[in-house]
Order: C-alpha cells, then sequence, then structure tokens
C-alpha cells in the first residue's frame, strides 16, 4: 500500500470531521436562538390568538428581563436570584400593563394596538436609559453554567448554550402540557373560540386574559435573562428579536404552541447556517467579493425569505388553529 | 327564583325589550314563546348579563343580578344553552364538558353520558366536528355540568331531525321529573304544551300574554295572532 495516498485519505476524512463538528455547532446555535425566539413567539401567539391583540411592546417585557436579571446578578452576584427577579418584574410589569392598557385595545382595530404599543417601546426604552444609564450592562455567564461541555470528542460547546437549549426544550413541554392537558389550557383553547359563551358558563375571563398575558410576559422575560450573558443588555434590545418573532408566528400559524415551536427553531437554524454558509456557498459560483458583501445581506433576509415561501404554499402557516 | 320586572334592553342605541315580565319558580318549566326578532333571545342573554339591562330589573332568590357580570350571574345558578349551539369547536367533547364543569353537584360526566349515550362515543372527537344533533346535546351536557339551578335553552331542537328532537324532549321531560327549573325558548308549540307549566308570549319586546298550558291550548286565536300557528 502507498503510504502517501494512505496519509491523504486521513487528511480528507480529518476534514470531514471538522466539516461536520461545524455543522452540528451551526445547527446548535440555530436551536439555542430558537428556543428564545420560541418563549417569545409563545407569549406573542398566546396574546394575539387569544385576545387579538398585537402587542409590539413584548420585546419590552424582554428587555425588562434582561435589565432586572443583569442588575440583580451583579448585585447579589446570583445568577439564579437575578433570574427569578426578572420573571416577577416581568410579570408585575405584565399585569399592570394588562389592566392598566391592554383591556382597553382587546376591542380596538389593529392600528390603535399597533400605535399604543409602539408608544410602550418608546416609553419603555427611554424608563430604562433613566435608570441603568445609556451605557449596555454587562451580564456574565453564572458560574455554574461557565464552560464547555464536549458534544463529541474533540468537539467542545458552551454549556450556557446548551443549557438555554435544555430550558427552552423544558418550558417548551410545560407550555404543551399547560395548554393541552389541564383546565386552565381547556378554558385559554375555549375562549381563543368564543369568550362571550366561555364567560356565561362561569369563567371569569378578564382574570384569564391577566394571567395569560402575565404568562406571556414571563416567558419573554425568561428569553431576556437567557440572552443577557450573550448578546448587549440596551435599551432596545427587544425589538430586533420581536419582529424575528412576529416571523416565527405567522411562520407557525398565528394562535399556535405547536406551530410557534416547529417555526422557531427552523427559523433559527435557517438563520445561523444561512450566516455560517451563505457566503462560502455563494463564493462557489461567484466572485470572492461579491460573496462577501451579499452573502451577509442575504443570511440576514433568509427568515423573510423563509416566511414568504411558507405563506406561499401554506397562507395560514404550518399549523392554522384547528376548528375555528 | 327566577324573576324579572320591566325589563329594558338593546343593543347599542336600539331597543328591542320595553318591559318584559316573567317568573320561573323553583321545579318549573316556563316558556319564553314569539315570533322571530320578537326579544326572546335578548331577554335570555339580559338574564345572563351579556346584554345589559337599561332598566327594570332581574332578581335571583329576590337578590337583583342585573349588574352583575356573566360569569357571576351564571355560578349563582343559571345554566344557558344558547342559540346555535356555541359548543367550543376547537375542544374535544370531553373537555367541552369539563372545561367549565363546576364540581359540586349532581351532574358529573358519567350522567350527562347516560342522558347523551350518543355523546359516549364522541368523546375524544373535537366538537367542531360532531353532527348538528350531538352539537346539541353536547351544549346541553356542558350547561348541566356547570350544575345549574335554572337551566335556559334557546331554541334547542332548531334545525334538527325529528328523531333528534324527540330524544332532546325526552331529555327535557326527564329533567323535569327530577325536579330541574327549565326556561325554554322554542318554535314547536305541541310539545311545549305537554312539557310546561307556564308560558309567556314576547311581541315586539313586551310581555303581551301569560298564562297555563290549558290555557294556551284553549286559544288558538292567541297561538294565530302571536306565534303565527
Ligand atoms: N347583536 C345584535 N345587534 C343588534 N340587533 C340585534 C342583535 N341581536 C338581535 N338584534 C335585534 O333585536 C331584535 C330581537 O332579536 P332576538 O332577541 O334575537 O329575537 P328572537 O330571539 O325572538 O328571534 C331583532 O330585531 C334583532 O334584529
Ligand atoms: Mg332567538
Amino acid at each position: 500500500m502507498d503510504p502517501g495516498l494512505r496519509r491523504d485519505d486521513n487528511g480528507v476524512a480529518a476534514g470531514r470531521a471538522i466539516a461536520m463538528i461545524y455543522v452540528i455547532e451551526q445547527v446548535l446555535n440555530g436551536a439555542q436562538f430558537g428556543v428564545m425566539l420560541f418563549l417569545m413567539a409563545a407569549g406573542l401567539t398566546l396574546i394575539f390568538g387569544i385576545m387579538n391583540v398585537i402587542n409590539l411592546a413584548h420585546g419590552s417585557l424582554y428587555m425588562v428581563g434582561a435589565y432586572v436579571a443583569a442588575a440583580v446578578f451583579g448585585a447579589t452576584g446570583s445568577f439564579l436570584i437575578g433570574l427569578a427577579a426578572a420573571l416577577a418584574a416581568a410579570i408585575v410589569v405584565g399585569i399592570a400593563l394588562e389592566v392598566t392598557l391592554f383591556r382597553t385595545l382587546y376591542a380596538r382595530d389593529h392600528l390603535d394596538q399597533v400605535l399604543a404599543t409602539f408608544g410602550l417601546i418608546l416609553f419603555f426604552n427611554e424608563i430604562v436609559r433613566i435608570l441603568f444609564g445609556a451605557t449596555a450592562l454587562y451580564m456574565r455567564v453564572p458560574d455554574f453554567l461557565n464552560g464547555r461541555v464536549e458534544i463529541l470528542p474533540g468537539a467542545p460547546y458552551p454549556t450556557y448554550r446548551l443549557a438555554i437549549i435544555a430550558v427552552g426544550l423544558a418550558v417548551a413541554l410545560l407550555l404543551y402540557l399547560l395548554i393541552a392537558r389541564t383546565r386552565i389550557g381547556m378554558l385559554i383553547r375555549a375562549g381563543a373560540s368564543n369568550r362571550v359563551m366561555l364567560g356565561a358558563l362561569g369563567v371569569n375571563v378578564t382574570l384569564l386574559y391577566t394571567a395569560v398575558f402575565a404568562l406571556g410576559a414571563a416567558l419573554a422575560a425568561l428569553a431576556g435573562v437567557m440572552a443577557g450573558p450573550i448578546f448587549t443588555v440596551e435599551s432596545g434590545m427587544g425589538e430586533s428579536v420581536l419582529i424575528s418573532a412576529f416571523v416565527v408566528i405567522v411562520i407557525g400559524g398565528i394562535g399556535s404552541i405547536r406551530g410557534a415551536f416547529v417555526a422557531a427553531l427552523l427559523v433559527g437554524i435557517v438563520d445561523a447556517t444561512g450566516r455560517a454558509y451563505l457566503r462560502p456557498l455563494l463564493a462557489l459560483f461567484t466572485s470572492r467579493a461579491a460573496a462577501d458583501s451579499a452573502g451577509p445581506a442575504l443570511a440576514s433576509m433568509l427568515i423573510y425569505i423563509l416566511m414568504a415561501a411558507v405563506l406561499f404554499v401554506r397562507p395560514q402557516g404550518l399549523f392554522p388553529p384547528r376548528g375555528r | 327564583m327566577l324573576e324579572v320586572t320591566g325589563l329594558d334592553a338593546g343593543y347599542g342605541d336600539g331597543r328591542v325589550l320595553f318591559g318584559v315580565d316573567l317568573a320561573v319558580g323553583a321545579g318549573e318549566v316556563v316558556t319564553l314563546l314569539g315570533r322571530n326578532g320578537m326579544g326572546k333571545t335578548t331577554t335570555l342573554s339580559s338574564v345572563m348579563g351579556i346584554v345589559r339591562a337599561q332598566a327594570g330589573t332581574i332578581r335571583l332568590d329576590g337578590a337583583p343580578i342585573q349588574h352583575l357580570p356573566p360569569y357571576r350571574i351564571a355560578r349563582l345558578g343559571l345554566g344557558l344553552v344558547p342559540e346555535g349551539r356555541q359548543i367550543f369547536p376547537n375542544l374535544s367533547v370531553h373537555e367541552n364538558l369539563v372545561a367549565t364543569a363546576s364540581g359540586a353537584g349532581r351532574w358529573t360526566i358519567d350522567s350527562v353520558l347516560g342522558l347523551f349515550p350518543a355523546l359516549r362515543e364522541r368523546l375524544a372527537s373535537l366538537g367542531g366536528l360532531l353532527s348538528g344533533g350531538e352539537q346539541q346535546m353536547l351544549a346541553i351536557g356542558r350547561a348541566l355540568m356547570t350544575n345549574p339551578r335554572l337551566l335556559l335553552l334557546d331554541e334547542a331542537t332548531e334545525g334538527l331531525a325529528p328523531r333528534i328532537r324527540a330524544e332532546i324532549w325526552r331529555v327535557l321531560a326527564s329533567l323535569k321529573e327530577s325536579g330541574q327549573a327549565i326556561l325554554v325558548v322554542d318554535k314547536n308549540i305541541a310539545p311545549l304544551l305537554r312539557l310546561a307549566d307556564r308560558h309567556y308570549i314576547l311581541e315586539r319586546g313586551r310581555t303581551v300574554w301569560s298564562g297555563s298550558s290549558a290555557e294556551l291550548a284553549a286559544a288558538p286565536d292567541l297561538q294565530q295572532r302571536y306565534l303565527g300557528v
């Protein structure tokens, strides 16, 4: 046997393994972004699908979660206390918003809702600047999640990101069980199809809506807390994730938690792999310079192209709510 | 038990009811009759608090309820089987029955399925996939599961095959037998004459006549004038 050939074989195999590990890393990055999008989208789709309200300020609850967690984590040194404070703050803010503003918006048309909740975005971004200053807050990865895990031999991946995926999947499962299996879940679904009848059968729909809103706020805050150590905690941080979350609920089918889950993972993975591979892929067909400029631009448009494609095939999204 | 006096109600600026009077006693079966558009559904909606009373009083066991929200009225013991059934189409039959059930009382999933055996095989089906007759049974079962002291039925036999109608009349008779108070809105006079104790006739939002089954049966002119029979 020719030893040179063998060495070459080994080189190709090693190259393949590295490429494979890179793919897995990109998919995990996508899954991590996806579960965060899911936490945002779940609240949005519940609020939009059930109360028929477009809440542009959902991203502000994400920001509130990130800020409170960063501040409390910084002050106490405990990530878990920061997390608990963030969830509590978002629930309180969510309930206050629902009672003072959203209740009057349910019956208004969508344009009024967009204007009012856009106003809220400006309000929250300004409040955060006043309270915490214009510079971004730093939030570090908690010690117990710091480090890397070997997902494959020779392929370390940040523990914190894996934890995000695990928590996101666990919350998705709990949410599914809540909606599909519990009495509260039945009432939420019933209210989505006929709120007047639900009230006439003895259910305090006002209270139910407040609870759903608070749940959505808590999920958004959880996403914000998770994002804290990865992205910057700054005023306006909720808006970009909000837009992606809207793409998710449109792809998934408005009102569908299951749709939001599938679409969030799809959007996350398409986005991450697009950013990683589009430029080298384009370089195969065009000049290096053209690929360098078009690749990133196209990658950031990819989720909207995905949305357009899904809507073309399924105008109601992947999982339109049944029986309505 | 239920006492409505001088009830005015409507939608927006349009008034529909102009002084409706009616009463239902414990264990009584009472009907609300009248041609289409005379205000029967609006009366039931007002009693439930879905449509706000603009004047008059609605009392339950002597206490006024016209300012309460619908869910509080329902919890006081009124069970509505609405016009058009309005079951939750995106919930299974089982979920439709248990979602709004109130724990205490004689009506459980088993006793309701005993009353409507046809629903037993369809427990896992989505409500929206049921036939009209099955949906009607589900709507009645759903209201019973709240263990109401007074059952309100709005056009519960509308658009159903004769065989299903007969079944619903049979169920209502057995409910009456068990002492259930019922307020019925329906267009079928003959079965109502057998089932009900007393009747009210609505004409353009006013109570224009009330009396017993014997009195109504003996007044064909009344039936022709107000009910188009
Ligand atoms: N939601 C509504 N909005 C406006 N008008 C209504 C509404 N529902 C019923 N009406 C009007 O109120 C009157 C009484 O209707 P209704 O109570 O449904 O009569 P019935 O049940 O006796 O057929 C009718 O003239 C009808 O057009
Ligand atoms: Mg009617």
